[in-house]
């Protein structure tokens, strides 16, 4: 597997430059980490780290493995090999640090529990096991709600708000989670303009304090806008790198034009041989 | 006016009450034929109960049968609260297979037990075999759909048809056995509180308390994992032992529901309660409770009736009982109930009539009363506005010199300004009389009152500021907006309204009243 772009991944030189032990000051950083669903490997040899205090986006096309290598940082799928540590640790041990925002698709929003009680499930971990939400993790859920500007719809039940405002919901889900990373699957997709706006202000105000947001993201005319720091992937890494310098129509050339039909034809042949194997 | 929405409410009608019809036809046919091929009604017929009996049991008098209701009551609350669980993880028909799985274990627990010298009826052994093939069924069903392409839905239905089968043949192979005495063993099929020992209740009794205990200390987790299992996993939540665990907790519900519901209904009690109790709120604890008190009483009049008339199959009353809550919760159920959903689409009807009228007449009265004239009506070349021309005209040789004003409407005018039908137009007439928002001068003659101004000024209001938005933010060609407007008006609230305000306070000079951006 070539690595086909010229721009290296800086995981090697944050190490370099700081020894070692500085991994802890890395939010992300992945080493090796191949993935395959049903023996079909869908990321291959990822390596790559992130900076901190940065709004990250993974763009790439559908099928390109994006919301998977979430998914796989978030220990929530197993991985053929590799590792990833954040802040140095497994992710295991550094729960508290992160939030997660899912893709808004992923729940039944005909569920029967209104806005507040969504966003108070974020503090869940924290309350622990056996114990119930009490008053003051509903407060800190109200004021989170009130950032995403969602106060008033506290009490609604979450069948009765648009798209946005799920979206929205589910921000302050994460807000509520208090962490220093935070990974949004698709954030952007089906919402109003005036919901991307303030998802737009809240990872804004998130940089400003130092925290890390990392975005699955689609919509490349906005990518310049957004993000400081670009992840692109196809199944393996293309180019990772301050937008400024990667975003270049060669690089989103790489992603997205031409499959590589080799690449896919020799994962077809892997997922036959699995199947076999089966 | 809606010809959409009128088929919409038919269709919601038409498919819920298809539903639990077909079900019940369901229930009441499989109650019938239980006792058939039992085989145990047919040499009596039902012996209905004296007043003396009926108190006895209304009154729960008999320890004996105080113990089975109990019981059985408890085990409709703990079959209600945990089916609300899986009803919403999705997982209700997992409950099916799973007791369908219980059968065979029954059997090899009886074929056990009486090959080591016991009776073979011991039911908390039976019980143990049941629940040990139950969570096997459960764990195949999850290996097959883990490791094989195959879905859910083919994983339960291979595993229910296997089990039962294999079920059904070992208590066949029971009754030709010499040692074996199976008789009984069936009424775990369709099940019969009759056959119930005190013991037997006290044992279902705790099991059904310790599920609730369960389901109380987990209730935080167990909603988590049903509303976002990935957000569960990234928190770092065991999402496979709580899955697991509840269901344990189904398959544990199930076998002890064995006796009084029999396995083939027992999903019936797991399910009907919580589908029913979701008509009624859209808050999960309510609905948890009141599925857990449509479950008890399920269980209470089933097992009550049970001990009424003896050889009634209790499964198939219990579940009788739960259908009937669930259509009578169906029809009018306070959250998502028929009713409440036809009476609010009746009411949005009659308020988008009222705008309506109201908004005609407000448009009207701005074109004649600033011109003073009368100016033709709108430039529509539709059959009735000519029929409404005619009329028009008649009415004007009618009345005469009645004097009218050119601020007063006339019917065949108003009728005119929109595509509505006479009989709609006079009646929303009468009601807006009614509230005194429009008065009548003579007859077929109208006029807006000062409060009817006041209202119609309103509703104008927001129609044109919608109509504005909808030319200027999402470019809509003005020709059409009334239109996209008409249907958007009507619901628009008090916030709403604000925030057109604010979005167009920069664009429209004229806030207070816009004119219209279309000819009218």
């Amino acid at each position: 597997m070539a690595r086909t772009t010229s721009l290296i991944d800086p995981a090697p030189d944050i190490i370099a430059d700081k020894g070692v032990t500085d991994q802890n000051d890395v939010p992300i950083l992945v080493q090796d980490l191949t993935v395959a669903y049903h023996r079909k490997p869908v990321l291959w040899d990822i390596d790559f780290s992130i900076p901190e205090g940065k709004i990250i986006g993974i763009i790439g096309p559908n099928g390109a493995g994006k919301s998977t290598l979430l998914k796989a940082i978030l220990d929530l799928i197993p991985k053929a090999s590799g590792r990833i540590l954040i802040y140095g640790k497994p992710y295991r041990q550094q729960r508290a640090k992160v939030g997660y925002v899912p893709q808004r698709e992923s729940v039944d929003w005909d569920f029967p529990v209104n806005a507040l009680d969504v966003v108070a499930m974020g503090q869940y971990g924290k309350i622990g096991w056996f114990k119930p939400v009490t008053r003051k993790h509903k407060t800190l859920a109200m004021e989170s709600l009130e950032r995403v500007g969602m106060a008033d719809y506290a009490n609604r039940q979450i069948s009765q708000l648009s798209g946005g405002q799920q979206q929205r919901v589910f921000l302050a889900r994460a807000l509520v989670q208090d962490a220093q990373i935070y990974f949004m699957d698709e954030p952007f997709a089906g919402v109003d303009a005036a919901t991307e706006t303030a998802i737009v202000k809240l990872l804004q105000q998130f940089r400003s304090i130092g925290k890390t947001v990392v975005v699955i993201h689609h919509d490349l005319q906005t990518v310049k806008d957004y993000f400081d720091y670009l992840i692109m992937l196809n199944m393996r890494i293309v180019a990772t790198g301050n937008t400024s310098e990667i975003f270049t129509p060669e690089n989103l050339q790489k992603t997205y034009g031409g499959r590589l039909t080799l690449l896919d034809e020799a994962v077809q042949a892997i997922a036959r041989e699995g199947d076999r194997r089966l | 006016m809606n010809p959409r929405k009128r088929s919409g409410i038919r269709y919601i009608s038409f498919r819920h009450i298809l539903a639990p019809a077909i079900i019940l036809m369901f229930v009441v046919s499989t109650g019938r034929a239980a006792p058939d091929s039992i085989g145990s009604i047919r040499d009596t017929t039902i012996e209905w109960p004296t007043i003396d009996e009926v108190l006895r049991v209304v009154l729960l008098r008999d320890y004996n049968t105080r113990v089975v209701v109990i019981g059985t009551m408890l085990l409709g609350l703990a079959a209600g609260v945990i089916g609300t669980f899986i009803l919403l993880r999705k997982r209700s028909l997992m409950g099916d297979a799973v007791s369908h799985a219980t059968l065979p274990g029954i059997g090899l627990a009886f074929i056990i037990m009486s090959r080591f010298g016991g009776s073979g009826k011991h039911l908390p052994g039976l019980l143990a075999g049941a629940m040990i093939t139950g969570l096997i069924g459960m764990g195949l069903i999850l290996l097959i759909r883990n490791t094989t392409r195959l879905k859910e839905d083919a994983a339960l239905g291979i595993v229910l048809s296997v089990f039962f089968g294999f079920g059904v043949a070992i208590l066949g192979i029971i009754q030709k056995m010499s040692t074996g005495h199976a008789a009984g063993l069936e009424s775990f099929i369709y099940g019969k509180t009759a056959s119930m020992l005190a013991a037997d209740a006290q044992l279902i009794a705790y099991v059904a308390l310790l599920i609730l205990i369960v389901c109380t200390i987990l209730y935080k987790e167990f909603t988590l994992l049903c509303f976002d299992q990935e957000f569960a996993s990234s928190q770092g939540w065991p999402v496979v032992l709580l899955d697991i665990t509840m269901m344990v907790l189904v398959v544990i519900v199930t076998v002890i529901g064995l006796q009084a519901v029999g396995l083939i209904l027992v999903i019936a009690l797991l399910i009907i309660p919580a589908a029913a109790a979701r008509f009624w709120s859209y808050n999960l604890l309510t609905i948890v409770i009141a599925s857990g008190i449509i479950g008890a009483f399920s269980g209470l009049a089933g097992a009550g009736s049970s001990a009424l008339i003896p050889r009634l199959p209790t499964g198939a009353i219990i579940v009788v009982i739960a259908a009937s809550v669930f259509i009578f919760s169906l029809v009018f159920g306070s959250a998502r109930g028929l009713l409440v959903r036809i009476y609010q689409h009746l009411r949005l009807l009659k308020k988008v009539g009222h705008q309506n009228l109201l908004r005609a007449m407000f448009e009207w009265w701005e074109n004649h009363d600033t011109s003073g004239q009368s100016r033709i009506h709108r430039q529509s070349d539709t059959k009735g506005a000519e029929l409404a021309n005619s009329v028009c005209d008649r009415d004007s040789d009618n009345i005469g010199n009645v004097e009218h004003s050119s601020r007063d409407i006339r019917w065949g005018e108003l009728l005119a300004l929109r595509s509505w039908a006479p009989r709609r137009l006079r009646r929303l007439i009468r009601i807006a009389i009614k509230e005194e928002l429009i008065s009548q001068l003579s007859l077929g003659s109208y006029r807006l009152t000062e409060v009817g101004k006041a209202e119609a000024k309103r509703i104008v209001r927001n129609h044109r500021l919608w109509e504005i938005y909808l030319i200027t933010h999402a470019d809509i060609a003005p020709s059409r907006v009334d239109r996209d407007a008409d249907q958007i008006e009507h619901v628009l609230g008090r916030a709403m309204v604000d925030k057109l305000e604010r979005i167009l306070a920069s664009t429209s000079p004229d806030l207070a009243m816009p004119s219209s951006p279309h000819p009218l």
